[in-house]
């Protein structure tokens, strides 16, 4: 890997008087108001950030909850008709014995989601209270939660494709749920809600801690 | 007080560390010495190979829907789906929401940011004024990114097919073929583009 340019011990934009476009990276002095290269609006800090972080954050939250209650998939057959629900149907496939099915949809659909929630709240949390983690475990961690954020998905795109392809007459049907929709939006949010925190906010702590401490 | 004019500063955008700005050769990366972050990353012959990347995925992409991407059959009965009819298939009452979005990250999303791609830098390698609106479709394309979603389509149907072959045969069509491609397509094009250098030739010109 090689350097950014020359080594200035690593000031912060903000202590060197300028702000700078987190689209772009050009740099402009302080009280500039739009990016004149890219048009994107200055923020020297968002302070208004961690209110959007966590409206959408709890939107997502409270779509999660439906997600889980009402019915992803209903399985029709010959004999029978199914309404399985993410947890459900992960038992039932567990009950028939494919456990590595089970786990992995446990996994995708339940240990991640309820992770992105916990994790980006600790971020947002852990911004105005000082906090063991280190900078750069959170700054992993927010990209972690960036990275996988997307890959939620999954879980309507297989909905999606099952329900598509399944479509076998009277012989048996596959037909989505209404947990979907509010599982999507649910992805949708987080995604919105991790995209909403300005990450600069972890760094501030190192460069001024008593700024992150004093109520400003 | 700055002992640089700003032009010769970089700012990186996620943690806020200011360097001064010498710029890597070719092959290089500039990576943020706090975060990580790469910062600049210049190839060479860079647009011109994301101008071909992005003409391959604009074709792909547009195959891929219309032709058969999934067979199912199961005691004498077989159902072929497209891709657009995978992303319609929750088109019954409040679903439809649900449809137009699964249709948008799995097919216009990507088809848009190749469009874009291209519309910014075929004038950019041919040293050509950029073109009307380079800067909002170059910006429309950076915000888009997040929302293409096709690669993590492509796993879900791998999960898909797991769950259904106990209960019928799957066969792929051409589509599907084409849409693997597609997505390997789409990942190193994200990867080649260095956007600290498309927006300074946008600056430039």
């Amino acid at each position: 890997m090689e350097l950014a340019g020359e080594k200035l011990d690593i000031i912060s934009a903000a202590e060197l008087g300028v702000v700078s476009c987190t689209r772009c990276t050009r740099v402009w002095p302080q009280g500039t108001q739009t990016c004149g290269r890219c048009g994107r609006a200055i923020v020297a800090r968002d302070k208004k950030s961690l209110q959007r972080v966590w409206a959408l954050w709890l939107v997502g939250l409270m779509c999660y909850v439906p997600a889980n209650l009402y019915p992803m998939l209903q399985t029709r057959t010959l004999l029978s008709v199914q309404e399985d629900t993410i947890v459900g149907g992960a038992i039932e496939l567990a009950r028939y014995g494919s456990f590595g099915i089970a786990f992995i949809i446990l996994f995708a659909s339940v240990a991640i989601p309820v992770g992105k929630f916990l994790a980006i709240a600790f971020l947002a949390i852990s911004v105005n209270r000082p906090s063991q983690a280190t900078n750069h475990s959170r700054q992993y961690l927010y990209e972690i939660v960036e990275y996988i954020g997307r890959w939620s998905m999954i879980d309507i795109f297989v909905v999606a494709i099952m329900s598509s392809l399944v479509q076998l007459n009277t012989l048996a049907a596959i037909n989505p749920g209404p947990a979907s929709l509010f599982f999507a939006l649910s992805v949708i949010f987080t995604m919105l809600s991790a995209q909403a925190f300005d990450s600069r906010l972890i760094w501030d702590v190192q460069t001024n801690p008593k700024a992150a401490k004093s109520d400003e | 007080m700055n002992p640089a004019p700003l032009e010769h500063l970089i700012v990186c955008p996620r943690c806020d560390a200011a360097y001064k700005l010498k710029r890597p050769v070719a092959g290089e990366r500039a990576v943020c010495q706090r975060c990580g972050m790469v910062l600049i990353a210049p190839r060479r012959n860079a647009g011109l190979q994301t101008i071909a990347l992005s003409l391959a995925i604009a074709i792909l992409i547009t195959a891929a829907t219309l032709f058969p991407f999934l067979t199912i059959k199961a005691a004498g009965t077989s159902n072929s789906v497209s891709i657009l009819d995978a992303a319609l298939a929750f088109s019954n009452g409040p679903l439809l929401a649900l449809s137009l979005t699964t249709a948008a990250l799995i097919i216009f999303v990507p088809l848009a940011r190749a469009m874009l791609a291209i519309y910014v830098l075929v004038p950019i390698v041919l040293d050509r004024p950029t073109a009307p609106g380079a800067m909002q479709a170059f910006r429309l394309s950076e915000a888009l990114r997040p929302w293409s979603m096709a690669e993590i389509f492509v796993i879900g149907c791998a999960v898909a097919l797991v769950k259904i072959t106990d209960l019928a045969d799957v066969t792929f069509g051409p589509a599907f073929w084409m849409f693997a491609v597609l997505v390997v397509l789409v990942v190193v094009q994200d990867n080649f583009q260095c956007r600290w250098s498309v927006w300074n030739s946008l600056e430039k010109s």
